[in-house]
């Protein structure tokens, strides 16, 4: 298996205030991987380093190429999709056009179209909105538009903050789903932060444990479900 | 009764005037947030180019055409230069470079071609329009013209992947760079946009106000209070205000006693903080909420 990201002994700061203290992590090619931890623990600090939104220093590498020092929009040019917490929907515009400018970098007006068809048909709620302004859909929605956004970039690895913050637990069933379906058919590698653990653990193949900006603990998903002892001390259910 | 048309139809031709130096207001104001007090004074170095490009013995759409584009270079430069290292500096170290801009341009066209008062051509003539006493075809002109420049930046903004792309850059600078945009040259792009479009409303109003270095001076204070009434937010409410201000402005000089031409111009400043006291996010302006 080749490693597709790679992040070294990662440290960021807001001002003088140093949230992650040397993080080291991998992700595989075709891997779902996710990142777990308490509140303030660094998950979402750790996303947005990979994504140079926030000050940072240690080694990121994709594909074997330094990400360090490149602006967030240029990453993106990679094929790294990064749905950020709260995901980041252009509520004035509409359905069509948030799924439009998922794919602005892109060149081939052709295949768009019908990676918006595609999207229509992996989330075919959207369809019966894609005229609605994006900010009028439910909590649910939105979240199936950033992800199907993410998706229109046609990216190698897939960045999910909290997919299922403030979202009804079967909404978070049906979206996990899909997550797995586009990891397996799609071969879109995904890193999801979460603060559900158990659910997150059942769809990944890896994890990791974050505490207050450093990996405590890594391994496969399914061994770190059933160690009791993680369980009790970082997951807390 | 006339005499009401012929001042409607007479505000509705400033108005787009208003319109267009509202415009250029809101478009920078959505990229950065500040508003640009040398708005004015670039459209009136722009008029001033094309003026200069006319003794040289140009034809007038040909000035025109290489005035817009000078002008979108410009507007360019001068974010690039002045403002792109200042857009995270603190409101009021902007609004000195505002200020800085304004003197430059402003003494540098004093400088060139000094401050006596130039007559300034018009491409469509002033005599009655359509044979009607109400309005002039220079007047016609200059609402044909805006009409046409706005049809155009609708379909631009609506149609287009770049003005889907300046959209959503003025709209969640974040995001859209989660999706791959370069916020900062949206923005210089918007610079250069609005600029030509103030260069536009000064080519048309040149005729009326004849071309000097302070030409714009009130000219942009009607555009402040249009895009104030519409709401800074909106480019549509922009427009709107801008129609509006124009037939208020005149209507209040021709019916209000004692108003004139002379107290036109407080008519807008007092316009202005109405709004901002009744209805601060303007008719179409969205009310911004901000997480403290």
């Amino acid at each position: 298996m080749t490693v597709l990201l790679n992040v070294k002994d990662l440290r960021a700061y807001y001002g003088q205030v140093q949230a992650l203290h040397g993080l080291s992590f991998s992700l595989n090619e075709g891997s779902l991987t996710t990142l777990l931890g308490a509140n303030g623990a660094g998950k979402t600090t750790t996303l947005r380093a990979i994504c140079n939104m926030v000050r940072s220093t240690g080694g990121i590498e994709f594909d074997g190429k330094p990400l360090n020092n490149r602006s967030t929009e240029s990453i993106v040019r990679f094929g790294i999709a990064h749905v950020p917490q709260g995901r980041g929907t252009f509520t004035t515009m509409t359905v069509e056009e948030n799924l439009q400018l998922g794919a602005i970098t892109r060149k081939d007006s052709a295949g768009i179209v019908s990676d918006i068809e595609r999207m229509y048909s992996h989330f075919p709620v959207l369809k019966q909105r894609h005229t609605q302004q994006a900010g009028t859909l439910s909590g649910g929605e939105q979240q199936m538009l950033a992800v199907a956004r993410a998706l229109m970039l046609r990216p190698r690895l897939m960045l999910l903050d909290e997919p299922s913050f403030g979202l009804a637990p079967l909404v978070v069933r049906d979206l996990f789903g899909i997550l797995g379906k586009i990891n397996r058919e799609d071969k879109v590698s995904i890193l999801v932060v979460e603060q559900n653990a158990q659910l997150a653990l059942e769809l990944a193949d890896k994890a990791y444990v974050i505490e207050t900006g450093r990996i405590v603990m890594s391994g496969a998903a399914k061994d770190i479900a059933t160690n009791e002892e993680i369980r009790k001390s970082y997951l807390g259910y | 009764m006339e005499l009401f048309t012929n001042q409607v139809l007479a505000g509705i031709a400033t108005g787009a005037i208003y319109a267009c130096m509202a415009l250029a207001v809101v478009m920078i104001y959505q990229a950065i947030d500040h508003l640009n007090f040398a708005q004015g004074e670039m459209a009136m170095f722009s008029t001033f180019i094309s003026w200069q490009l006319m003794q040289w013995g140009l034809s007038y759409w040909a000035a025109f055409l290489i005035t817009l584009a000078f002008s979108f270079v410009a507007g360019i430069a001068i974010e690039r230069i002045l403002f792109k290292p200042l857009a995270k500096a603190p409101v009021l170290t902007n609004v000195a470079g505002f200020i800085a801009l304004f003197a430059i341009v402003n003494s540098s066209a004093g400088l060139i071609w000094d401050f006596t008062i130039k007559q300034y051509p018009t491409p469509f003539g002033s005599s009655p329009f359509l044979g009607s006493q109400l309005i002039s075809t220079h007047q016609a002109g200059m609402i044909g013209v805006t009409v046409l420049l706005l049809v155009a930046l609708y379909f631009f903004f609506q149609y287009t992947r770049i003005g889907l792309a300046m959209r959503a850059a003025a709209s969640l600078p974040e995001s859209a760079r989660l999706v791959g945009i370069n916020t900062s040259w949206m923005i210089a792009l918007g610079w250069g946009m609005a600029t030509a479009i103030g260069a536009i409303a000064g080519m048309l109003i040149a005729p009326v106000v004849f071309l000097e270095p302070n030409m714009m001076g009130g000219v942009l204070i009607y555009g402040f209070a249009a895009a104030v009434l519409g709401g800074l937010t909106s480019p549509f409410g922009a427009v709107v205000g801008g129609f509006l201000v124009g037939v208020f402005e005149n209507l209040a000089g021709t019916y209000i006693p004692g108003v004139g031409n002379e107290l036109k111009l407080p008519i807008a400043l007092a316009l202005i903080i109405s709004v901002l006291v009744v209805k601060p996010a303007g008719l179409f302006g969205r009310q911004i909420v901000k997480r403290v």
